[in-house]
């Protein structure tokens, strides 16, 4: 099958706004007659379902939080990006398109990131309108700030939890059309398979998370808005409940997925403290815009910070990158952290964490000021560190945070099988290999707001849907999959319990697919995957039954998809020989160990086909061709 | 360190629930509250019994799943925190340690420390918004907000939905859950326009769910780990008794 990303023609800022008009439109009053599924009710999934619904259209969202407005989209700490130019200071549409496909590392497509750029604007417009309570000055008007991979100050932010405020946004919304009585929401509900009829998404499997019922809902699209897969890392910022289960049965059924192995490394988390950690903290990218990075100069100082001085501190990203400084970009923030580590040149007790010094920044600005900014994070880091960051610097290594793969998707944002959608990170579209700071945000609501209630409508007034009910033998024989796995799962009864597997599972992600991706220990991290998904399926314990609420099957079953999705993302990382935003590939570098594109060869988006359990996945490629930002290689020097 | 842990065990909403009492050890000061309890489920499970079913996901505080009530305080003892970012090094080594889920008719326990909060759903639906329809909006700075009220705003729009302020009242009250999110859309001039109606729904929806009278003894502020103010109350108080006038 030929992949068409549907890329409509004619200048590029005339491309949604043509487009727009040659969607088909669905007539107001018929709109009540299409149900619409949709996963995940984050950023993405809670502001299609509310728009959706606002436009007439019976919905139903499911997620597996008890609440739709627990979805990770609410941990988001820095901000959202806007091309508003509030400040003045030359920001404009073209700009943030530009910095974006730049920011990527070329590995974007054009035409979905200047649509997202376009929409930056509304974005904010909306969320003013919802009442999300955003930073302001004096007069009253708007306040930004300034974010990693850009010179601009267009970052829109609620203190330290924009995100935050901007779920509760999407969540009032939706919530006001459950009143209305055009969406219904169910939580605790997880998606367990997407259904095909005719070779159409019509439907979906969920399993009431509450009493362990199996249910089947017909729907004429269906839209997959469930996030990222970074817990295949085991350690991620990501919650504890974000999982890959809901893209990786779509991908199971047909739909592909797209450049797995782009996954983000966030230079600012807290550092790892030991074997019972169950997650890492974020410190939001913001904190870059006062804290300094540094390391001592010599290896093993054991000096505390304020003993060692000025002069024997190295302040490495301001050093490298004199033009951006410690507003590098994440992906090369967090190589150059990694390499003054492996130097031996790192702080703390694991000697793996650097540096973030605000020390200059309350000089300048005052206690009082940098309190206001980052007030919550201190506190945050505080609790965990139990040290005060007003007083000695932070310290804060790499971890893994944002998926830009997931499943491919053309213009629409309709994935290779008909009627099914993805929107927010669940899909692989506009960060290309390296997604900016503010960026996700913007993405998961352009998509959710305005792409997907048009393309959805588009979709639906295009195509010619025969009555579909969950009666159907597709329904019946999809449920049937879903239990006999459940029933497998269970009655493994063997030694070892899933977050055993889990850890595992994230170590092999971690040192052969992590920061630095080499041929020798991609091919190890293959086999040993396929060893470890074996002994998970022979020795896994999962206690209790599944018709009760049972934490320890929902774990297993997203487990299981992690174990198969792992091998995808080292194959993907294997077969891309270029180094290219987070993937970083030791055999193509420059001489001062910055990543080497190769865009003669890798100038593609990888799309990979399921082809059953055991068989190789077959690789499709969508080329990669840039009008207006001709690829470069990505200086900030 | 060593722990007593007196731990509710509820198999579902009919069953009758009762304390087990479990011993750990060997904990790093450094493990958050929740990982303790992943130790204890770890060691469980070894053992063929059946892990502790608790709430939790984000792990830093934010989300407003975790909602565990500790030595008969909603998150611990500590002030300003959720359960999940509550660490070992907060307890004596050896002490005992009771875990409870939320007690509040409101909020039935559907298994072990996990409750149903749905009536905190259904009372955002009945007004918890603006309503404002995607397209509508006009530009973000049309309307210049004093920074004051923006401040106030977001003050209370903290509020993570945990669900800890009814946990901490005597009366199960809900007040400071609703008031917050009445005066975080009332202090915005956008919000304004239907600030009557959303008042009297979300009180009248509170009421129906059966949460308790506010009698102003101000636990629900001291137990809140986003540190929402009672004068969120007094506001709402305001509000309610103007739109009743009106």
């Amino acid at each position: 099958m030929a992949l068409d990303s549907k890329i409509p023609s004619g200048p590029i800022e005339k491309k949604w706004y043509n487009h727009k008009f040659n969607l088909k439109l669905v007539n107001p009053s018929n709109r009540r007659k299409y149900h619409i599924i949709v996963v995940g009710t984050g950023l993405a999934g809670g502001a299609a379902a509310a728009t959706l619904g606002e436009m007439g259209y019976n919905v139903t969202a499911f997620c597996y939080q008890d609440s739709a407005r627990r979805a990770h989209s609410i941990a988001a700490q820095g901000g959202i990006n806007a091309a508003k130019n509030y400040r003045n200071d030359g920001d404009s549409v073209y700009r943030l398109f530009y910095d974006t496909v730049k920011g990527g590392d070329y590995r974007a497509r054009e035409a979905n990131v200047y649509r997202l750029a376009e929409l930056s604007n509304n974005i904010i417009d909306q969320c003013v309108a919802q009442g999300v309570p955003f930073a302001r000055e004096y007069g009253g008007y708007l306040d930004n700030r300034s974010f990693g991979g850009a010179q601009v100050s267009r970052t829109f932010y609620a203190r330290g939890q924009t995100g935050q405020q901007l779920l509760l946004g999407a969540y009032s919304s939706l919530s006001r059309q459950v009143a209305e009585g055009t969406v219904t929401v169910h939580g605790r509900h997880e998606m367990l398979d997407v259904v095909i009829i005719d070779g159409k998404s019509r439907g979906v499997i969920v399993r009431d998370m509450v009493t362990g019922e199996i249910k089947s809902f017909a729907a004429d699209a269906v839209v997959l808005a469930t996030g990222g897969y970074g817990n295949v890392y085991y350690l991620s910022t990501n919650a504890k409940g974000c999982n890959t289960t809901a893209i990786w049965r779509a991908h199971k059924k047909g739909a592909f997925f797209g450049n797995p192995c782009f996954v983000q490394i966030h230079p600012t988390c807290i550092p790892v403290s030991g074997e019972h950690q169950s997650k890492l903290t974020l410190m939001s990218e913001s904190l870059r815009n006062d804290g300094r990075v540094w390391v001592p100069v010599k290896k093993g100082d054991t000096r505390k910070p304020k003993d060692i001085p000025e002069a024997e501190r190295d302040y490495y990203l301001e050093r490298r990158y004199p033009s951006f400084g410690n507003l590098v970009p994440r992906d090369v923030a967090s190589r150059a952290a990694k390499q003054v580590c492996d130097e031996g040149r790192g702080v703390g007790t694991s000697k793996m964490a650097v540096y973030l010094d605000f020390a200059d920044a309350i000089k300048r600005q005052g206690k009082a000021r940098i309190e206001e900014k980052y007030g919550n994070l201190f506190d945050m880091y505080q609790e965990i560190t139990d040290e005060n960051p007003y007083e000695l610097p932070m310290r804060i290594y790499p971890a893994i945070h944002y998926t830009m793969g997931g499943l491919w998707v053309d213009y629409n944002l309709m994935t290779t099988i008909p009627g099914l959608f993805a929107g927010g990170e669940a899909n692989f579209s506009d960060h290309g290999a390296n997604r900016l700071g503010a960026s996700a945000l913007m993405q998961g609501l352009a998509d959710g707001y305005f792409v997907l209630p048009s393309t959805v409508s588009g979709y639906l007034g295009s195509t010619e849907l025969k009555k579909v009910t969950t009666d159907a033998p597709e329904f019946k024989v999809a449920e049937k999959e879903v239990k006999d796995r459940i029933t497998k799962l269970l009655s493994v009864k063997g030694k070892y319990s899933v977050d055993h597997y889990h850890k595992k599972l994230g170590k092999i992600m971690w040192d052969y697919v992590g920061m630095s991706r080499n041929e020798a220990g991609l091919k190890s991290a293959i086999t040993e995957i396929r060893a470890l998904r074996e002994d998970f399926w022979k020795n896994v314990r999962v206690l209790g039954e599944g018709e009760e609420l049972n934490q320890s099957l929902e774990k297993a079953g997203r487990v299981a998809d992690f174990l198969e999705l792992g091998e995808l993302l080292a194959s993907d990382a294997l077969n891309r020989r270029e180094s290219c935003g987070g993937h970083f590939r030791e055999e193509s570098q420059t001489e001062d160990n910055e990543a080497k594109r190769d865009d003669e060869n890798f100038s593609y988006v990888s799309a990979w086909e399921y082809k059953g359990d055991g068989v190789e996945p077959e690789l499709h490629k969508e080329e990669l061709t840039f009008e207006h930002c001709k690829p470069s290689q990505r200086s900030y020097k | 360190m060593n722990f007593k842990l007196k731990i509710w065990r509820q198999k579902n909403s009919k069953d009758k629930g009762r304390f087990v009492d479990y011993t750990i050890e060997n904990v790093a000061d450094d493990t958050s509250f929740l990982e303790m309890l992943d130790i204890l489920n770890e060691k469980l499970i070894a053992n063929n019994e059946d892990p502790v079913a608790f709430d939790h996901d984000c792990r830093e505080g934010i989300c407003g799943t975790c909602s565990l009530h500790i030595n008969g305080r909603p998150h611990g003892p500590k002030p300003k925190v959720t359960a999940c970012q509550l660490f070992m090094r907060t307890f004596r080594d050896g002490e005992q340690i009771t875990i409870e889920p939320w007690r509040a008719k409101s909020f039935p326990v559907i298994r072990d420390l996990i409750t149903d909060r749905g009536a905190f759903e259904r009372i955002i639906q009945a007004g918890g918004f603006i309503s404002a329809s995607t397209g509508s909006a006009p530009d973000g700075n049309a309307i210049p907000i004093p920074k004051a009220d923006a401040e106030w705003a977001m003050d209370a729009a903290a509020c993570i939905g945990c669900g800890a302020c009814v946990a901490a009242c005597k009366n199960a009250s809900a007040m400071l859950f609703v008031s917050a999110k009445v005066a975080h859309l009332g202090k915005l001039p956008q919000g304004k326009v239907e600030a009557k109606k959303r008042v009297l729904n979300m009180i009248a929806q509170m009421d129906k769910e059966g949460f308790g009278s506010c009698t102003n003894t101000y636990a629900c502020e001291a137990e809140c780990p986003k540190g929402i103010s009672v004068a969120n109350i007094a506001y709402l108080n305001r509000e309610f008794l103007k739109a009743g006038l009106s």
